[in-house]
């Protein structure tokens, strides 16, 4: 265990009578001060992981550490961790400050160091003069913040939050984000954020984990994932990616639409089947002497910042590119890419196997140097 | 316009309804309120409510009523918040409101055979060795009995209200530290105070003018002004004075329900 691990999961796996489980063997550390992602599509056992950590519901199997104690059977009021919830959960019998105070008013605290404390924290979350409202009396946006103080105020260790952003609108939306991310570093609090939104996952976390089916698929920095992700379904989760099917021939050589290309990656045996992915913003359009690939334009869309372009090749592979260029439909062209943006996944890798794997791509860089 | 006069036409069923079975019996109960038994225009029955008598009979009332509201309300609020965790609620739900369908002569007959000198429960005093003892015809088997009746009815209301209570409140009291029990107190409770007032006023306003059971199961000895409705009405004769007794209960009802009224509150 790590120094600054705060919450640890060993092995955990839950599971509701005889279906099959929801969470399956999980490991993973939470560190202190970190801005953490769960993101996953509906029902691979985000909102599960949060209510372990809450203490809602307690392991099938495994262990939870928190502060390097097993919380396993510790009762959810006895836990140093808060909930934002996905439908705010605000008590309706009573207003923004009575809400805000519920906690505190549960510590005994006094009136006066309630009042400042609830104070402060709506003017945290921009709710000054808010106090003596009804909860129903407030928007979407204001009931959010309201959940948010009502968890920071207790001054937890670790704020959950459950898809807290899923009810907005778009731009309220980006607008809370910049304001969680915010809030995150002026507290320093641990956050663990569930989201099923892969764009918000990469913009708002230092570390992701991406979940299915009740497995951590791939953790990492936001730009680890993006730009070297395990599978198939991290690749396609996050943003959008061209996958094919290839060979691995030697190390650096790589055979994919009957085609072969240098690339970085080593450490295959020798014939290895692989998956081949290239992100769209890695092509580039270029002449058809000049591209790697020759490709027939099929449609595309305006996006705002780039033209999504797609693409055919003559064995019916689908090719995505983005592009600030416009191509003109039913021409050829070429594409273009770099070594570095072949990114080679190997079948049923496991997160270590894969880690390994990569770092000894850093040792030949070092011994390049 | 069409669609107007079809809208009237169905309300005629309801308005004759409200006319002829509450408007016209208030009025005439009012009506007879204010004639004494030589059938002369006088406020002598009004004059005669606020005699010892008949207060200490309205207080009386309201004491059982009182009684029988709290204790069913003690039983049934545990009841229908066990109810709402069991796996199949709806059937247990089922089978405490069935005995509500069965005629309410009939359950009292049949507490008389329970509590009667010879009846079960006098069997089994007997058996574990205190003896047989007067259980019909008392305070106890009054209050008892009319609890059994109350309960789903007061069940009913507060077992849905703590259906509806959405689960994450709970999740959400705990997560801010609060035990069980101060879950219970300061979210579980208020957001179910809603069902708890109407299963008190489906309670509170019948006990109160109760009269049935008043002679089968406390035999005359519980006089409430239900009961002396009653006696007025069949036995002396006094319309008058039955009405006045109607009249102050049809008022005391109205102000429980305003009192108690459900205030609609909601996100
Ligand atoms: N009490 C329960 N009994 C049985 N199965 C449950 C229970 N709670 C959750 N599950 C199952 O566990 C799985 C994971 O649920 P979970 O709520 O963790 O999903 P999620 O990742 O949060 O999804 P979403 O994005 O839709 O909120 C689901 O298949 C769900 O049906
Ligand atoms: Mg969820």
């Amino acid at each position: 265990m790590t120094n600054a691990a705060i919450i640890q999961f060993n092995n955990v796996t839950k599971q509701y009578d005889n279906d099959p489980p929801v969470l399956d063997d999980v490991s993973f550390e939470i560190e202190r001060g970190k801005f953490y992602t769960l993101l996953g599509p509906s029902g691979c056992g985000k909102t599960t992981i949060l209510r372990l950590i809450a203490g809602f519901i307690e392991p099938t199997n495994g262990e939870i550490y928190f502060n390097e104690k097993k919380i396993n059977a510790i009762p959810a009021n006895k836990r140093q961790v808060n909930t934002v919830f996905q439908d705010y959960a605000l008590f309706p019998h009573l207003n923004v400050f009575e809400n805000v105070a519920f906690g505190l008013r549960i510590k005994k605290m006094k009136n006066a160091e309630i009042e400042r404390k609830v104070k402060e924290a709506l003017s945290f979350v921009n709710l000054k003069g808010y106090e003596n409202r009804e909860i129903r009396e407030m928007s979407g946006g204001q009931r959010q913040r309201v959940a948010i103080a009502r968890a920071i105020v207790n001054e937890p260790e670790v704020i959950l939050l459950d898809e807290p952003l899923s009810a907005l609108d778009l731009k309220l939306r980006t607008e809370m984000q910049y304001e969680l991310r915010e809030l995150q570093r002026r507290l320093g609090i641990t956050f663990i954020f569930v989201t099923h939104d892969q764009e918000e996952a990469l913009a708002m976390s230092d570390e992701i984990f991406v979940i299915d089916k009740g497995k951590i698929q791939q953790s990492g920095t936001p730009t680890d994932i993006y730009d070297e992700p395990i599978n198939r379904f991290v690749a396609d989760f996050i943003g959008e990616s061209n996958i094919v099917d290839g060979k691995m021939l030697k190390d650096f050589r790589v055979e994919f639409v009957g085609r072969e290309f240098e690339c970085v990656d080593k450490g295959f045996n020798v014939n290895e089947a692989v998956e081949i992915i290239i992100r769209p913003e890695d092509l580039e359009i270029t002449t058809l002497e000049r591209g790697k690939l020759q490709v027939r334009v099929d449609s595309q869309l305006f996006r705002g910042v780039h033209y999504e372009i797609s693409c055919y090749d003559k064995d019916g592979n689908e090719w995505l590119v983005h592009s600030t260029k416009k191509a003109a439909v039913g021409s050829k062209i070429g594409l273009y890419f770099d070594p570095e943006a072949i990114h080679v996944m190997r079948h049923g890798e496991t997160e270590e196997e894969f880690d390994r794997r990569l770092e000894t791509y850093a040792d030949v860089d070092r011994h390049g140097e | 316009m069409e669609n107007k006069r079809t809208r009237g036409l169905y309300r005629i069923p309801y308005l004759l309804w409200i006319l002829l079975f509450v408007v016209v019996p208030i009025l005439l109960v009012l009506y007879y309120s204010f004639f004494d038994i030589e059938g002369n225009f006088s406020f002598v029955n009004y004059q005669k409510f606020f005699t010892p008598v008949y207060l200490k009979m309205t207080l009386s009332s309201f004491w059982y009523a009182f009684l029988i509201t709290a204790i069913s309300l003690l039983i049934s609020y545990p009841t229908a918040y066990l109810l709402t965790k069991t796996r199949h609620k709806q059937l247990w739900l089922l089978l405490i409101i069935v005995p509500s369908w069965i005629n309410l002569l009939l359950k009292a007959y049949a507490f008389i055979g329970i509590f009667g000198t010879y009846g079960a429960a006098n069997s089994f005093l007997k058996m574990i060795g205190i003896g047989s003892r007067q259980i019909l015809f008392t305070d106890f088997s009054f209050v008892f009995v009319s609890v059994y009746i109350f309960i789903p009815f007061m069940i009913l209301p507060i077992f849905n209200a703590l259906n509806e209570l959405n689960p994450t409140f709970i999740d959400a009291a705990n997560d801010l530290g609060a035990s069980k029990w101060t879950t219970f107190r300061r979210v579980i409770f208020p957001l179910t105070i809603d069902g708890v007032k109407s299963g008190c006023q489906v309670t509170f306003i019948p006990a109160l003018s109760l009269f049935m059971l008043t002679r089968l199961i406390a035999g005359n000895r519980v006089i409430t002004l239900g009961t002396s409705i009653e006696q007025h009405f069949l036995v002396t004769q006094d319309w008058g004075m039955g009405s006045t007794i109607a009249v102050f209960l049809i008022i005391i009802m109205v102000l429980i329900m305003v009192v108690t009224g459900t205030r609609k509150r909601g996100v």
